[in-house]
């Protein structure tokens, strides 16, 4: 649909396809973080190791996708900004969440006992994911002291600007990215439940055959 | 109120005191700043106007550095010397314990600063002195310890240690960073007034809300 229904922008050109692409995996990576932030106060509030697993679920995903977002991002940024990329509040901010949630996936890493491991990892994706909306305001901030960057506007108001042709193009593409984290997402949190169940029934063999 | 807050002192003069007897921690902390500011001087080989601009980053990074030393420290003494159990054991609140620590490694930091800005100042001969830029050190290292000390009590579990300190910390703080070094450069350099309320009030905004997080998930991270 995005290849041969949407019409070819005019000033970008084919390029500008890239862009549904975008949009959509950005999205679904920030909805990652959220439904793992989410899960992480769970855990906090009830201990059940299956929010710790629904958590992980979330962060990997969203890691993928938001990955994919800069990846096409810096793709469409080449040819229209005129470089890979640019020190702008949204930009800046996106890869230092990358960077909070691969320290999360270092620090579950170092733990082998899974309830600690839930408990420090649900504590530290809170204290991360309160920390990007401060980046990205301060950052803001920083921005607007020194002359705005050559093309460093709002990518999505280009959005407001659609034809028709574009749109239905645009949020199918939105729904199928949605429709695919939910599908990931689903499978990825069975397979921790799965991972849970093959450790504790090791453990359980160990335990046994000491005694 | 009043049993919550003797709690914190005395934490906080326990570590006074053991820091006194054996001198590890600050004497570490200072020579460690003093030697990060000298590899500045030479990895940017700033000239004179460079350096009172870069003078805010230069001094931000090598304090932060320096708390890294303070933070990771004054935790694992606990752990090696099984001195959190002891604590944990105590019946008291615990967000005293997070507390406590946080005031010695704030007060550790602060000693550093106090040390570390005048020396710049006399090497480059540059005029750092202002109230101003006193109370952004204050409020800026408050927020950088009070993350810090939350996320060493975290990393303190790790099987890496304290290695993961610094990884788990500066993405975090980066915010606080960006204030203070802004607000720094504003009250140093002057700059556009108008700006540096926005960056105390993000900076007040910043300690209070991690002041906040840290009580509501301390008792979470040292839950044995």
């Amino acid at each position: 649909m995005v290849m041969s229904y949407a019409p070819i922008e005019l000033t970008m050109g084919r390029v500008q396809k890239v862009f549904y692409f975008h949009v959509a995996a950005s999205w679904t990576g920030m909805l990652g973080f959220l439904v793992a932030t989410v899960a992480a106060i769970a855990y906090l509030k009830t201990g059940a190791i299956k929010w710790d697993t629904a958590s992980l679920a979330g962060i990997e995903i969203g890691m993928v996708f938001i990955g994919l977002g800069i990846v096409s991002g810096m793709i469409w940024a080449r040819p229209v900004w005129n470089t890979w990329w640019t020190w702008d509040p949204r930009l800046t901010t996106t890869l230092i969440m990358e960077l909070i949630y691969a320290a999360y996936l270092l620090l579950r890493s170092g733990l082998d006992d899974p309830q600690r491991r839930a408990r420090l990892s649900a504590v530290y994706a809170i204290v991360g994911f309160i920390s990007v909306p401060l980046t990205f305001v301060s950052i803001r901030v920083f921005r607007t002291i020194h002359p705005v960057l050559v093309g460093s506007s709002d990518p999505t108001v280009g959005a407001f600007a659609m034809t028709p042709r574009m749109q239905a193009a645009f949020f199918s593409s939105l729904a199928a990215f949605t429709l695919l984290f939910i599908a990931l997402y689903w499978h990825r949190y069975l397979l921790g439940l799965k991972q849970n169940e093959v450790q504790q029934k090791r453990m359980e063999i160990e335990s046994g055959g000491e005694a | 109120m009043k049993a919550f807050l003797n709690t914190v002192l005395a934490i906080f003069w326990k570590d006074l005191l053991a820091e006194r007897r054996t001198r590890e921690i600050l004497g570490t902390m200072l020579v460690f700043a003093l030697t990060v500011i000298l590899v500045f001087v030479f990895a940017f080989d700033l000239s004179v106007d460079m350096r009172s601009k870069a003078a805010p980053g230069v001094i931000w990074v090598t304090l932060c550095f320096a708390g890294t030393i303070s933070l990771n420290r004054s935790m694992s003494l606990e752990k090696d010397r099984e001195g959190f159990d002891g604590l944990l054991l105590a019946p008291v609140d615990r967000t005293a314990i997070y507390f406590g620590k946080a005031l010695v490694n704030w007060v550790f930091m602060l000693i550093t600063a106090v040390i570390v800005v005048p020396v710049y100042a006399l090497f480059n001969n540059i005029n750092l002195f202002s109230t101003g830029f006193a109370s952004v050190i204050l409020l800026g290292t408050l927020g950088y310890i009070l993350t810090g000390t939350l996320l060493s009590a975290l990393s303190l579990q790790l099987r890496t240690r304290d290695m993961l300190l610094p990884v788990l910390l500066f993405p975090v703080v980066i915010p606080l960073l960006l204030s203070v070094v802004r607000a720094s450069t504003i009250l140093l350099q002057g700059g556009i007034q108008g700006e540096l309320s926005t960056w105390l009030l993000l900076l007040v905004g910043y300690d209070l809300l991690f002041a906040a997080v840290g009580l509501l998930v301390f008792d979470k991270i040292i839950e044995e």
